[in-house]
């Protein structure tokens, strides 16, 4: 009972991965990737939260926590960087 | 199966629901704007619950969740107004829109491609 519900998670949230990461080859300007980019980035963070349940370790806690504030970090930057760029991709 | 498992897989079924729903928006919706809508608030939503989920079941962790889940509501609305302000920068406002109040906060000047 257990399996299926960890089966059902991690089929919804891999395709939730797999459509922000086909967004962020395909996405026509640069203000798109950047934008799933962050969905990837807190998609990410569930997946991390979800292998420290399955793998009953809370070590992987404190990775997520590291990876968030990164992430956080690295939208912020991008987004900077596509202020710059006037409807380039 | 007691009942602390049943309410943690509800949370863990309703975030995986949430992320997989963030991602179709990413995916499907037509312009930058509806993109940066659908992606944050819907993982934003799918992350606390899943993080909530993993709480519930091992309750040892719980601050390390809490905090986690303070951090992610602090950091993605930030996150995804500082993107939609340099898209706007960018890109300038999609063509069917009714009002533009940015336009007026910016210095009244449309942006130059």
């Amino acid at each position: 009972m257990n399996d299926i519900i960890l089966y059902i998670v991690f089929g919804l949230i891999g395709s939730g991965l797999l459509m922000a990461t086909i967004r962020l080859i395909v996405g026509p300007k640069l203000s798109d990737r950047a934008v799933s980019l962050d969905t990837f980035n807190v998609i990410v963070v569930g997946i991390i939260a979800m292998l420290s349940f399955v793998y009953d370790n809370g070590l992987l806690l404190d990775i997520a926590i590291v990876y968030g504030a990164l992430a956080f970090l690295e939208t912020l930057v991008f987004a900077r960087y596509v202020e710059g760029h006037h409807g380039r991709s | 199966m007691d009942v602390v498992n049943v309410i943690s897989a509800v949370f863990l079924v309703l975030g995986g629901l949430f992320y997989f729903l963030g991602g179709l928006g990413v995916l499907r919706m037509p312009d930058p704007f509806d993109r940066i809508q659908a992606g944050t608030k819907a993982t934003t939503l799918g992350a606390f619950s899943i993080l909530i989920g993993v709480g519930v079941s091992h309750p040892d962790w719980l601050l390390k969740v809490i905090l986690i889940i303070v951090f992610i509501a602090l950091s993605n609305p930030i996150g995804s107004s500082a993107l939609a302000k340099a898209t706007y920068k960018a890109e300038g406002a999609p063509d069917n829109i009714v009002t533009d109040e940015m336009k007026d906060l910016m210095g009244g000047e449309e942006h130059v491609e």
